[in-house]
């Protein structure tokens, strides 16, 4: 059984090639992957993020209860709308998945997680939440479009009414503020400026086809995954799993390991790999000659083992950029093993295109 | 359905071969092939002198999707190549049958010609996929 977003039929105007992920009947394009990220970076795109599963958790213990369940502390929360990006760990140390809170005040804050793991996230929110004070409500009444890129924001105000305008009037990044009808936030998976918006499904419709109107491409899947990949952002299920420490994927900055005597889940198990320093790490990759780094190829280190977790064309930069999991020992350099041949690439950190522009 | 031009001999492995009646031929992937494939991002192609023969993977064709190896159709010697893909490699996403082309062959045996499919064949085989 396939699942459709309320704006498939928007999708289906436009052209959109579909394709199945992970149930849901998604565009992977609108013709030209390529053209769709060059929109995004030099102009405005939109996603139909609708998929994704947004959770909204009230009640007196709600603080107390994702403070246990989040290794980034939602302590630090302390303005209405503020935002933070955090994993949620099992007992193991590894990432269940990852997600964004919202804090609205100390007894509501609203989670949005992914859909590949929806299931499993839910089912994990109600084992983890049996002791607190707190009621958990999905809310699949809303659809959500993410707008990104340089001209994102200023293409969505001219759709925007009076109250909408003042709302998101100087929002900083990583905020989020009900705006009228709409929810508008300021983040993105893509690493240039925008909104991800949350809309009613009656409503989504129309606000698609205003974007249109606005001049906001309308981008795929495909797209979607070269642009977080370019801006060093994972993707649940390739860059780490529940087999993967955050230490091993490049969220160690996500682990709030003060106040020392706050318990989360997966804590004691961060501390002694921490304390270890056995983790792998992920590293960023770029290939500057042809060819194209393919998720799942083999990296060697001195002799050991590492995998690509993501691999891909940038389109931006005009070759081919990825992230691996390797041991820490690595150096500048290391070895890829490509269709009949082995490369040398080169190592960096995993962030390569930042508002339009290469920053390594 | 894609456009499958009924001049054209066609692989199962979706090139297509366009007999220029000079014992050459010109070769390329069809529109159904780069549409599985995706936009194109490097293509590597042949050297001009290199022999060929029929089956032997002889280019690569990249996108963003998958690498994807690219057989000769025909047997014989690489006698042109487009170079035009080094830079543009998107011209076989845009106009698969004309200016994505990727390379020319002296036919060693013109009656290898006869072993390929015509339009109507090549469409059979993509619909059995």
């Amino acid at each position: 059984m396939t699942n459709k977003t309320v704006l498939h039929a928007k999708h289906l105007e436009s052209s959109a090639k579909m394709v199945d992920f992970h149930g849901w009947e998604m565009p992977i394009n609108y013709g030209s992957q390529i053209e769709e990220h060059h929109a995004v970076r030099t102009d405005a795109g939109m996603f139909d993020v609708s998929h994704m599963t947004i959770v909204d958790i009230e009640g007196r213990d709600v603080k107390a209860f994702l403070r246990y369940l989040l290794a980034n502390d939602v302590e630090k929360l302390t303005v209405a709308g503020k935002a933070l990006y955090t994993g949620m760990l099992n007992e193991e140390g590894g990432v269940i998945d990852d997600l964004i809170v919202y804090y609205f005040n100390d007894n509501f804050y609203r989670l949005i997680v992914n859909s590949a793991t929806r299931e499993k996230d839910l089912a994990w929110l109600a084992k983890q939440s049996s002791d607190y004070s707190i009621s958990i409500t999905e809310r699949p009444e809303f659809a959500m479009i993410a707008v990104q890129g340089p001209q994102a924001k200023a293409k969505v105000a001219t759709i925007l009414n009076g109250e909408q305008t003042a709302a998101v009037d100087g929002m900083k990044p990583f905020f989020g503020v009900q705006a009228g009808e709409l929810f508008i936030a300021t983040t993105g998976y893509t690493g240039e400026a925008g909104y991800e918006i949350v809309v009613t499904n009656e409503q989504a419709p129309k606000l698609w086809q205003q974007l249109l109107d606005a001049g906001v491409k309308p981008c795929g899947l495909g797209a979607r995954d070269t642009l977080r990949l370019e801006a060093g952002m994972n993707l649940y299920g390739l860059d780490m799993d529940e087999t993967v420490s955050p230490l091993a994927a490049n969220m160690a900055w996500t682990i709030s390991w003060e106040p020392s005597e706050r318990n989360f889940i997966g804590r004691k198990v961060l501390e002694a790999q921490r304390e270890a320093g056995d983790q792998h790490k992920l590293v960023g990759l770029v290939l500057e000659e042809k060819g194209v780094l393919r998720t799942g190829l083999k990296v060697l280190v001195n002799g050991e083992e590492g995998v690509i977790t993501s691999g891909t064309f940038s389109p931006t930069l005009g070759h081919s950029i990825a992230m691996a999991r390797v041991p820490r020992s690595i150096g500048e350099t290391c070895e890829v093993e490509m269709r009949k041949k082995s490369v040398t690439v080169k190592v960096i950190k995993p962030s390569f295109v930042r508002n339009g522009k290469k920053v390594f | 359905m894609s456009n499958i031009p009924s001049e054209l001999k066609y692989a199962t492995s979706h090139e297509w071969v366009r007999n220029e009646g000079d014992g050459t031929v010109t070769i390329g992937i069809t529109e159904h092939a780069q549409e599985l494939l995706g936009d194109m991002v490097f293509v590597e192609l042949p050297e001009v002198g290199d022999e060929v023969a029929v089956g032997d993977d002889v280019a690569v064709a990249e996108s963003v999707k998958a690498a994807s190896d690219i057989y000769a159709p025909v047997s014989g010697e690489v006698i042109e190549v487009n170079e035009d893909l080094e830079d543009s490699p998107e011209l076989v996403n845009s106009d698969a049958f004309g200016d994505g082309w990727m390379f020319k062959v002296k036919l060693d045996d013109a009656s290898e010609l006869d072993a390929l499919l015509d339009a109507e064949g090549y469409e059979n085989s993509i619909d059995d996929e």
